[in-house]
């Protein structure tokens, strides 16, 4: 069971990194922090493809000597969604960081148990 | 006829290319023009059914003339065009319907940036109906979330932006459990298209360690999918999502967008896992659990809910589990009734979301009970509108919801499990009881004595009542022909797998 792990150490990390992150969203009450327990979370799906799309031995794949097999490259497909992946997480990360300037100038706070007792006091009109 | 072919990518390019566009026209221009396309989309959509029933067999398109197992796909049948045609169909309906509030709650200058947000969303949608490959199913994901946190907090109270942190953060949290499962499923088949995907699965699942590490991916892939579509225990964000967005957005959310997710956790189940898998997994019996648990606290919650969009928010949690049932009963004719009730509800649900708004408008704006009594009679269309759905979500025959009840009880008699029968039996009748307590309850509030039972809206207002009708007129063909729509749908997951 250790040896498996230490093997693969990069993928426990990752899942590691991806508990970590999982649980500050869930657990931190501070809007910034859930955030940066995102980015971690996303972090640690990104390291667990691109350690996966690496082997060890192989070159990246741009052909410069056509004898050479394919077995001398790398899969190029998790590299990709690696990059897919983070433009979605730099995106949602934007969005949710406007989110919050938007409730701070309303609220004057980011703790969200604060911001939820503050807006049970606003009217409740359609 | 073979380039109707091309027509579920044509979908998906022009409802792109017409988000972009939305943003250089002005408010009234992108409606019309908004309007007009999702028009044209629902052609598509219709074209593609036709050509899916006549021809009876699943197309699958190739972009860019890669082949399987490198490029990527989209395929379609008639349960996908099916879905396609209800989904755009509804939306058109919410839009229309909720026009004059959309000029009422966002400000005039970003009216364009919300239709542009429309459109994109339609793309989304269009997207994860066609797609065959799980990572495009997952970026489109992405855009369908960030779209519909758009059209939430575009009406700017301060509710809407709680509301749409609080959305975010659960959905940001389904989505990185997606994509983990998805990349834990990539990791050891080698794909992304789902049916190369399928057979190497079939494959994996012969040994004991690696059918392991496939049951855990699609375990976190499944709750991803639920977090975001709201299964229970991770409802608690809709009510006020639902409730303060603007009626359009409010509507266009219970109804097409929890609905994507959860079509698309099944048709990863039935073509990228396969279904005879995923029917030995033991996450089947999860699902069926948290979908009753579902039914009967989400009924509990809207019965004690004091505002009529909160109770319709939590009906909306009730109704979820409904569908997640009959994932879980399985058997072709638990997917069946799951896919149906996927229908039955978008045409329900967004019925009540865009009546709620105007009876608050003629009691005061408010959308609490005590301030709502009488308000059917003040305004005549609304009420009878809002009866239909609640009759409806009540179960009463003759309407969609009915039907769906319905099938569910006939998937749980076909499982031949007398214990697993009866309890969802059981909770079906609870919950029948639940719905009929909470809906009549409003139905009496609304058409109750008042003070005050002057018309408020003595004017007709066609484009209230068209949309409203045309979705009633859906209910009803759903009540009324459910056997030719459970046909469809049986020979869809013919060419579904």
């Amino acid at each position: 069971m250790i040896g498996n792990l230490l093997a693969n150490y990069e993928e426990a990390v990752a899942i590691i990194l991806f508990g970590i992150g999982f649980t500050m969203v869930l657990f931190q009450r501070n809007l910034i922090r859930k955030l940066i327990g995102m980015n971690i979370m996303d972090t640690g799906v990104f390291l667990f493809l691109a350690s996966m799309g690496y082997i060890r031995g192989r070159k990246a794949p741009i052909i410069l000597d056509p004898s050479l097999p394919a077995e001398s490259y790398i899969n190029p497909v998790p590299a990709g969604l690696v990059l897919t992946g983070i433009v979605v997480s730099v995106s949602v990360t934007a969005i949710m960081l406007s989110l919050c300037v938007r409730l701070y100038r309303r609220y004057h706070t980011l703790e969200i148990d604060d911001i939820y007792r503050l807006s049970k006091h606003q009217m409740e009109d359609r | 006829m073979d380039i109707i072919r091309n027509f579920p990518l044509f979908t998906i390019i022009l409802s792109l290319f017409s988000g972009v566009l939305c943003l250089v026209l002005d408010a009234k221009a992108a409606r019309r023009y908004t309007l007009g396309y999702e028009g044209v989309i629902l052609c598509l959509c219709g074209a593609v059914f036709w050509y899916a029933v006549r021809t009876g067999r699943a197309v699958t398109y190739v972009c860019g003339e890669f082949p399987a197992p490198w490029g990527n796909e989209l395929r379609f049948g008639v349960l996908e065009a099916m879905m396609a045609c209800g989904f755009i169909a509804v939306l058109i309906c919410c839009v229309v319907a909720g026009g004059r509030y959309i000029l009422q709650d966002i400000d005039e200058s970003k009216i364009n940036l919300y239709y542009a947000l429309i459109n994109l969303l339609t793309a989304a949608l269009m997207a994860i109906v066609w797609t065959n490959d799980v990572f495009t199913g997952y970026v489109f994901l992405e855009i369908l979330t960030l779209t519909s946190c758009g059209i939430l907090i575009v009406r700017e109270i301060g509710r809407t932006t709680l509301a749409a942190v609080r959305y975010m953060i659960l959905n940001l949290m389904g989505s990185g459990l997606f994509l983990l499962g998805l990349v834990l499923l990539y990791d050891v088949t080698g794909n992304l298209l789902m049916v190369p995907m399928q057979e190497e699965i079939a494959q994996l699942m012969a040994q004991p360690h690696t059918a392991m590490v496939v049951t855990m991916a699609t375990g976190i892939l499944t709750m991803g999918l639920a977090i975001k579509s709201g299964l229970f225990p991770f409802h608690y964000w809709m009510p006020d999502a639902y409730g303060w967005a603007t009626p359009t957005s409010g509507a266009i959310m219970s109804s097409l967008v929890s609905k994507c997710y959860i079509f698309l956790l099944f048709k990863i189940y039935y073509r990228a896992i396969g279904i005879e898998v995923f029917a030995r997994m033991p996450i089947r019996y999860l699902l069926l659990a948290l979908g009753m648990c579902g039914i009967i606290f989400g009924s509990v919650s809207a019965l004690r809910a004091e505002n009529i969009n909160h109770m319709a928010a939590f009906s909306s949690a009730a109704q979820i589990g409904y569908i997640y049932m009959g994932l879980g009963l399985g058997g072709e004719s638990g997917y069946a009734a799951a896919m149906f009730h996927i229908l039955a509800h978008a045409v329900t649900k967004s019925l009540i979301f865009l009546t709620t708004p105007r009876l608050a408008e003629a009691s005061g704006n408010s959308l609490r009970f005590r301030a709502l009594q009488g308000s059917a009679l003040r305004d005549r269309g609304a009420g009878m509108f809002f009866t239909v759905g609640a009759l409806s979500m009540i179960g009463i025959p003759v309407f969609a919801g009915f039907s769906s009840k319905l099938l569910v009880a006939m998937a749980a008699a076909d499982t031949g499990k007398g214990a697993l029968m009866l309890s969802v039996i059981l909770v079906l009748a609870v919950s029948a009881v639940l719905n009929a307590q909470y809906f009549i309850r409003t139905l009496i509030r609304i058409f109750g004595d008042s003070e005050d039972t002057a018309d408020k809206t003595a004017y007709f207002r066609e484009d209230f009542i068209l949309p409203m009708a045309a979705l009633t007129g859906m209910n009803l063909a759903l009540g009324l022909f459910s056997w030719l729509f459970t046909d469809l749908i049986r020979m869809g997951l013919g060419m579904f797998g």
